[in-house]
């Protein structure tokens, strides 16, 4: 069964002054249950994708189907039961007004949940956030925490599908481990389908079998995994991108010194 | 040469459930070098650098014995003194870039505000300033950027133009709050040699926030590993690797490896007494 499948998708931007094409001609086939990895240039094209696939960019082409369905202009609620976003973005993500009790209830009741005080506490001891973060604001939180509740209100409606936009950029190794397991729990339990944006090559490589490279707006290479560990791309931009993730070499070295 | 010192920093939030403290009495130096702080989610890493800036959103409260740039107290400044301190010596990227732009005003506007609050210019040489700024940072496409708002950037554009906007003073120190954690590897690399070279040129001194522990040990000279509020460990930034806390090496363990995949990564059981232990000292 088919997870996500793109076709000749094209989504753009008009400005005052000039179109932006963020998202050229792109074709993308993610079966059920994969876990599939987006890297690439920043300013390439990534979160559009995902926000066009959620609905939230009017001005786009081509075919998107998710679970077999045909998207059309508009989105349902029983959409947003099946599909669900973690954005790069936590801040803007959160109702600044909102606590993470009120917000989290507000997705749990939308989507008819029932045992609503149950469920809050396992979701946000699923992303190891105690039950003092309950009543807390955004503001009150760290980024990390921030993007933790951001992903709990993502899996609150047991979603088959998940676009995460780089899901744990704003956490800690050890954070990002425990979620990472959480996710590839859920997704081998449950057959979930994830499409996941990351600029860390070694996350992408340790949670998905596949990724796409992207470049201008165009994924310029699909690789496996295998590939990526190999060192051993096609595209001249994959190949860059994997060798400046080796790590920052100094231009001159020099000691820094005391005064 | 710029020296910031800071000794035993504490920041409180009254909360529901009684005082809560964020950091826990840190001491630590900063001299012409890059300064990595690395640490758990939630342990007070950014509340440090808006601390040292009078950041603190109220109920917040900040004390110290001192924080000093090259020996003034900046805790016994006004308001106005502060400000100054914060517009020229010191700059800070924070941890939300878009946040921190103004969402109704375009990106070259910013920019060129900035750029005029520092002394009369002419409009047109401040505008290539910024568009120089911008290419600086790898923006593709710097004419674009220069007239967008910011809700019109990708992530990582964002964090490219706050970077930017920052150095704009050509500050002595800049504290920069996870500044790359939305850039993809080349122009990360890119951005850091800008960083880098303005610490070795200009003797600039960085701290560098981040969660990419191979970056901070490859980036950086001096790690400050931060735990509950605490420095629990310093570290030389390229012996990393020889970090003796169980903090530091529970990290270094859970990192995922692109060489040797794993079915699943080694989680942390936290220790009770990590968060009692004595807060380490990071001056130099
Ligand atoms: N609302 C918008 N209006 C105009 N242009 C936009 C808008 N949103 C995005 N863009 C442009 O579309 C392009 C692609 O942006 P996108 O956010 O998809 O990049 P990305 O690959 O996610 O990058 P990053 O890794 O930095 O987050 C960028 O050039 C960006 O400036
Ligand atoms: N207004 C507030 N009221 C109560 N607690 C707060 C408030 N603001 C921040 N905190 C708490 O202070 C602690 C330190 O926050 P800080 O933002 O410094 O964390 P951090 O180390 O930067 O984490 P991250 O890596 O997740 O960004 C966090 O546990 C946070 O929940
Ligand atoms: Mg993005
Ligand atoms: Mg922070």
């Amino acid at each position: 069964m088919s997870g996500i499948v793109i076709k000749n998708l094209n989504v753009w931007f008009d400005g005052a002054e000039e179109r932006v094409n963020a998202v050229k001609n792109t074709n993308l086939k993610i079966v059920q249950g994969e876990s599939f990895g987006l890297v690439g240039e920043s300013g390439s094209g990534k979160s559009t994708i995902l926000r066009a696939l959620t609905g939230l960019i009017p001005t786009w082409s081509g075919e998107m189907n998710v679970t077999g369905e045909r998207l059309g202009r508009h989105r349902t609620r029983q959409f947003y039961k099946k599909v669900q976003m973690v954005f790069q973005d936590p801040y803007a993500a959160l109702h600044p007004r909102h606590s993470v009790d009120q917000l989290l209830s507000e997705t749990l009741r939308l989507h008819g949940f029932s045992n609503v005080d149950r469920r809050i506490e396992k979701l946000l001891d699923n992303v190891g956030l105690g039950p003092t973060f309950r009543f807390r604001y955004p503001h009150q939180l760290s980024g990390g925490q921030r993007q933790r509740v951001a992903i709990a209100r993502a899996l609150a409606p047991e979603p088959e599908i998940l676009l995460l936009d780089e899901p744990t950029s704003a956490l800690d190794v050890s954070v990002q481990a425990e979620i990472l397991n959480l996710l590839d729990d859920l997704r081998r339990a449950h057959k979930l389908t994830y499409l996941m944006v990351s600029h860390d090559l070694a996350v992408v490589g340790h949670m998905c079998k596949r990724i796409a490279v992207m470049q201008m707006g165009e994924i310029v290479e699909i690789m496996t995994i295998e590939q990526m560990r190999d060192l051993n791309p096609q595209h001249p931009y994959s190949r860059h991108l994997l060798e400046s993730s080796l790590g920052y070499k100094r231009q001159k070295e020099q000691v820094p010194q005391k005064p | 040469m710029t020296w910031l010192e800071v000794d035993n920093l504490w920041v409180k939030f009254p909360t529901r459930n009684g005082i809560f403290e964020a950091v826990r009495g840190i001491s630590f130096s900063l001299g012409e070098e890059r300064l990595g702080i690395v640490g758990e989610s939630g342990a007070g890493k950014s509340m440090t650098g808006r601390a040292i800036l009078q950041l603190i959103r109220k109920p917040g409260q900040v004390s110290a014995n001192h924080i000093s740039l090259d020996g003034d107290d900046l805790l016994k400044m006004s308001k106005q003194e502060i400000r100054k301190i914060r517009g020229q010596r010191i700059s800070m990227v924070m941890q939300d870039p878009k946040f921190s732009l103004n969402p109704v005003m375009t990106v070259g506007e910013q920019m060129m505000e900035s750029y005029m609050l520092l002394g009369k210019k002419s409009r047109s040489e401040v505008r290539n300033k910024v568009v120089e700024a911008l290419e600086a940072v790898a923006i593709r496409d710097p004419s674009r950027v220069f007239n967008a708002y910011p809700h019109e950037l990708s992530g990582g554009m964002g964090q490219r133009v706050m970077i930017a906007m920052m150095l704009i003073p050509d500050p002595d120190i800049l504290i920069a709050d996870e500044p790359t954690s939305a850039l993809d590897v080349s122009v990360q690399m890119q951005v850091l040699g800008i960083l880098d070279k303005l610490v070795q040129e200009r003797g600039m001194g960085l701290i560098f926030i981040s969660h990419d522990l191979s970056l901070v040990s490859s980036f950086c000279d001096r790690v400050l590993i931060m735990y509950a509020g605490r420095i629990v460990e310093v570290c030389v930034a390229d012996k990393l690797h020889e970090a003796t806390h169980p903090y530091t090496r529970g990290l270094l363990k859970s990192l995922p490896r692109l060489d040797t995949p794993q079915e699943r990564l080694a989680v942390l059981t936290r220790d009770p007494e990590w968060a009692r232990a004595e807060s380490v000292s990071g001056v130099k």
